[in-house]
């Protein structure tokens, strides 16, 4: 135990081998095994299949229902009209301006608030400071909130420091709202580590920085997977804080998907909304695809132990 | 609870169990590298959240409209709010929602996980099935499940193209059911998070308890449910806590699949708060409905503090 | 050569800060995303850029309610927008009271906007003490049913001329196989038509007593019989109603599936695309049938305060341009409803809706929005209580009512 621990990088692999009994021949209960995961797969993915075939019909075969079918009338235009000429107001470029802006977002977005709660999950595994546990007590109740009741002060606050509608304004918000869950999920991964690799690190010599570069930065990275699909998926999907944080210029995608879609006293257009939901989708989607082993893996690797 | 309790408290591997490693292991001077790193977690919690949560509650005795103001009224914003119908039945179905929600991901999750567990073919595929939903905002997931329950376009209809034509199932369009189709929306999107934390949990469970329970005869699914299970607090707590955070907040999924409907039965305390607060132009109100969902977390939150504390003391004298 | 010129002109008036020839971005922020709304929304743009410099910043949001959230937000920000859309009503009042809008007064005098705005109802909604905060651009009335003139032939009824009559009917149309009354799920489209129905059955001056005056004795009497002849309405709608849009409760209507729809005049663009002629395939019903009204509802656009003064310059002009006649019929022909004032060449304007300006001609048949008089706040309680009472059955007429009249007694 002791030296997978030390080095869980080497041990994730190890620890992430399935556990069950080994596979016989086909016996009932396999049979079973798989009828349960087929019949569970079905019912996650009905809805992506729905939203496709949708896509990919003609307004008025929509309207005659038959949801599930294969389109009659293959049409990709829904798809070359969301991404391409899709009206959002007056501009009808479709969803690409948007897309380079949610880009911009992300990319800034994801790496500062993970960095921040890294330094967070470290200091309160092995620094903790009077207070330290109560300001973490405080983060986590944070994560309860409803963002809409901190808007306001937030917005007094950064327009005070000349932050509000830019893009620096747009990152420190979401690295507000990342932080409670992504510092637990470090101070838990810090906590699994053993305590003899930091007290090495102490007899080197190294101090808070020290240790973190040299030792604890490169093992979490397992944990990082994880920290970098949830934000990913959180900040690419985010709309309320884009319109209101962001700035004119820098409207994320889901602005425009929003745009798209929504509509009170408009017409909709079914196929389009579905072809925009899934291009706005595509990044996280693709994101969980590639990572998704690396996700079981990296929780594996210390997010969860008790 | 025990993730957030006290990590120092998982002794060394090695050390035999004595008072003394059940110290917090980071019992060590004061760092002033520590506080300085920690400069942004500091300011976002006592310059956010605690900021924000005086304010937003000072508000509540306030009459704010549009934008927030100090003309205290007492407590009148809170009379109004438990008298209101729709606060009383959002608050009601926060419970069957949390609970179902909850209860459902877990046992659901659990299952999934299990049954990945057994050393099945395809294994990427189907966590990649599982899991994708995430990836997916909750409007999007209430707006395609909305669609799905349509009685007129979605499985409903379906079906009885099929020729089973009386075949009924459209939640949805129900006051009693319509919150069910919610909880049906809201699994689709998380439960694969739960089933991939608690994966990893099981995962990360000694071979050798296996062992253990194989020698002893034990069957394979007591092991799972007796043995296993209970060591997996920590993937248990964290898939807990991630599922309350959404739980609590909900809104999107709300907004994009009922609008609160039909009538006021699928209303959510979070709706309510944020109506309040931006269309409605009754900041006060919106603060006091805010006020009251936070409370709990804060007791939770409180309790906890206070066993901690005494177990700490007790720690102290032994 | 043109654009090196104007560069330079810019750069020139830049440094030299000179404010008087400089053009400005006005921002507009708007919730008109879908394709009419964009069409409408086009003309203000392009007219606003031909007059010359300054120029139209669109900021669209889909969703009122995320889109005036939006501004509000901004404001407070200390980024308030050049221009942003609302609706009439008592939303703004904090921003007017609070001293963040450009006061439009002088402007308005000049162009005597008082003179030609009609009816009064809508220029109250922005014209307060002397006063004006904002534009009026457009009208759009919920007074009206669309009605399947084949539903009805199929089934072998007349036309209704009242509610009552159309209730008395109705079992005939659910015989035939048609859905008698074609409603949405969302609450706005369940609080629309029971707007409507209060309307017929109180007439104008009960309903602005109860409404506007907050006669509690009056509410306290008619209110419990509205709620009841709501509930009539009910049994003839379908069980899909719950959660469905206005659009595809309308198809029900276009497709002769349903016979009769509540809904504002914004409907008659489905019954347009799909290619329906009014008087042979639909109808549209002024509401009451035997007294027609035409509601004030509608779009305003109010100009937060800038601190560049080129800006504000270029806020009055765009200002000036929406009240315009020849925008007006631009606009008001793209967007479906009826022009602000009388002088507005709408002969392009289909049937229902020369219709609806006859109407609007008499002050008479004005239902003044209850917006006017009512905050979101209270609105918002009564619109929850009408959705609830819609959608529970068991809960009485007599004991909505008597909700009603509460929300009534303390609103503010």
């Amino acid at each position: 135990m002791t030296t997978e621990a030390i080095s869980p990088g080497l041990s994730a692999g190890t620890l992430s081998g399935p556990r069950g009994p080994k596979p016989k021949t086909v016996t009932i209960g396999r049979i079973g095994v798989y009828a349960f995961l087929i019949i569970s797969a079905v019912f996650f993915l009905m809805p992506l299949w729905v939203m496709i075939v949708t896509s990919l019909k003609t307004m008025p075969e929509i309207r005659e229902g038959h949801l599930f079918n294969w389109p009659a009338l293959l049409t990709f235009d829904p798809w070359l009209k969301a991404w391409d000429t899709a009206c959002t107001g007056r501009d009808c470029n479709g969803l690409k301006p948007g897309f380079w802006n949610s880009v911009k977002i992300t990319a800034l977005s994801v790496p500062v608030s993970i960095v921040i709660a890294m330094i967070n999950g470290y200091a309160l595994s092995f620094w903790k400071y009077k207070g330290s546990e109560l300001l973490f007590g405080i983060l986590i109740f944070g994560a309860f909130v409803p963002f809409q009741v901190v808007i306001y002060p937030l917005i007094i606050g950064l327009s005070k420091v000349g932050l509000f509608a830019t893009l620096p304004g747009i990152v420190v918000v979401h690295t507000i709202f990342g932080m409670p869950i992504l510092t637990l999920l470090y101070r838990n991964f810090f906590a699994s580590l053993p305590i003899e690799l930091f007290k090495a690190g102490r007899v080197d010599g190294a101090g808070f920085w020290g240790i973190f570069f040299r030792i604890m930065l490169p093992m979490s990275v397992p944990i990082t997977i994880v920290a970098i699909i949830l934000q990913v998926t959180g900040i690419w999907n985010d709309f309320l804080f884009g319109t209101v944080f962001a700035g004119r210029e820098n409207m994320p995608m889901t602005v425009q998907l929003n745009n798209i879609v929504t509509t009170t006293t408009g017409t909709r257009e079914y196929n389009v909304n579905m072809a925009a939901t899934i291009l706005t989708a595509a990044v996280p989607l693709v994101v969980y695809f590639i990572s998704g082993k690396w996700f079981v893996r990296g929780i594996a690797a210390g997010a969860v132990k008790g | 609870m025990t993730q957030i309790a006290e990590p120092g408290e998982r002794a060394a591997p090695g050390f035999a169990g004595t008072a003394a490693e059940h110290k917090p292991r980071t019992r060590r001077k004061f760092n002033i590298q520590s506080v300085l790193g920690t400069t942004p977690m500091i300011v976002t919690a006592v310059g956010v959240f605690v900021i924000c949560i005086i304010f937003s509650i000072i508000w509540s005795f306030t009459n704010s409209k549009l934008f927030p103001n100090f003309n205290f009224i007492g407590l009148a914003q809170y009379e109004r709010l438990w008298a209101n119908d729709r606060w009383n039945i959002s608050v009601r179905n926060l419970a069957v929602f949390g609970v179902l929600s909850i209860g459902v991901s877990m046992v659901f999750g659990y299952l999934l996980a299990v049954f990945m567990d057994q050393r099945i073919k395809q294994e990427d595929l189907f966590r990649s099935i599982f899991l994708y939903p995430f990836a997916m905002s909750l409007v999007v997931t209430g707006l395609v499940w909305q669609w799905m329950f349509d009685p007129n376009l979605g499985i409903q209809s379906a079906v009885r193209q099929l020729g089973w034509t009386n075949f009924e199932f459209a939640p949805l369009v129900k006051q009693e059911t319509a919150l069910y189709g919610l909880v049906l929306g809201g699994l689709w999107n998380g439960v694969g998070v739960t089933m991939a934390i608690l994966l990893a949990g099981l995962r990360g469970v000694d071979s050798e308890i296996w062992k253990a329970a194989k020698v002893d005869g034990i069957p394979t699914w007591k092991t799972y449910l007796f043995i296993v299970l209970p060591m997996m607090k920590g993937a248990v707590a964290t898939a807990f806590i991630l599922q309350m955070t959404g739980i609590v907040r909900v809104f999107d999924i709300v907004i994009a699949m009922t609008q609160g409907g039909p009538g006021v039965s699928t209303q959510m305390p979070a709706v309510y708060v944020i109506q309040h607060i931006t269309d409605r132009v009754n900041v006060g109100q919106g603060m006091a409905a805010a006020t009251m969902m936070l409370l709990p977390v804060m007791l939770l939150i409180a309790v906890q503090y206070l066993l901690r504390w005494n177990a700490n003391r007790k720690a102290g004298r032994a | 050569m043109k654009s090196v010129v104007s560069v330079v002109a810019l750069v020139a008036a830049a440094l030299l800060g000179s404010t008087s020839v400089r053009a400005a971005d006005v921002e507009v922020i708007h919730w008109w995303t879908s394709g009419g709304e964009q069409a409408a929304v086009s003309v203000f743009a392009r007219e606003f850029d031909a007059l010359g410099g300054d120029k139209w910043v669109d900021t669209a949001i889909a969703g009122g309610e995320n889109a005036r959230s939006a501004t509000l937000q901004r404001i407070l920000g200390g980024d308030p927008p050049g221009a942003a859309q609302f609706n009439p009503g008592r939303q703004y009042e904090e921003l007017i009271a609070g001293n963040m809008l450009l006061d439009l007064t002088d402007l308005a005098t000049k162009e005597n906007w008082a003179g030609f705005i009609r009816p009064a109802s809508i220029s109250e909604a922005c014209l307060v003490d002397g006063h004006w905060w904002c534009v009026p651009v457009n009208i759009h009335s919920w007074n009206w049913a669309w009605a399947s003139v084949p539903a009805f032939e199929k089934a072998g009824v007349p036309l209704p001329t009242s509610f009552d009559d159309f209730l008395a009917e109705a079992p005939k149309l659910q015989e035939a196989g048609i859905i008698p009354f074609a409603i949405g799920g969302e609450s706005w489209q369940i609080n629309g038509a029971f707007g409507v129905i209060q309307t017929s059955l109180l007439g104008l001056e009960k309903r602005e007593k109860i409404l506007k005056d907050k006669d509690l004795e009056l509410a306290k009497a008619e209110m419990p019989a509205v709620f009841e002849k709501f509930r009539q309405f009910k049994q003839f709608s379908d069980a899909g109603s719950a959660n469905r849009n206005w659009n595809d409760t309308t198809n029900l209507v276009v497709t002769d599936q349903a016979a009769l729809q509540i809904m504002g005049d914004w409907a008659r663009g489905e019954f347009g695309v799909a290619g329906e002629k009014a008087g042979v395939d639909y109808a549209c019903l002024a509401l009451p049938i035997d007294h027609p009204t035409v509601s004030t509802g509608g779009d305003i656009f109010l100009f937060p305060k800038q601190s560049d003064p080129a800006v504000e310059a270029a806020q009055l002009k765009m200002a000036s341009m929406m009240v315009n006649p020849q925008v007006q019929a631009l606009f008001n022909n793209a967007k479906g409803s009826m022009p602000i004032r009388d002088d507005v060449d709408m002969s392009l304007a289909d049937d229902c809706m020369k219709r609806g300006l006859e109407i609007i001609k008499d002050p008479a048949n004005i239902a003044v929005d209850a917006g006017r008089w009512q905050s979101n706040d209270t609105t918002g309680q009564m619109n929850d209580l009408v959705a609830q009472f819609w959608a529970d059955d068991t809960m009485t007429a007599a004991a909505a009512a008597e909700q009603y009249v509460t929300i009534l007694q303390n609103a503010d």
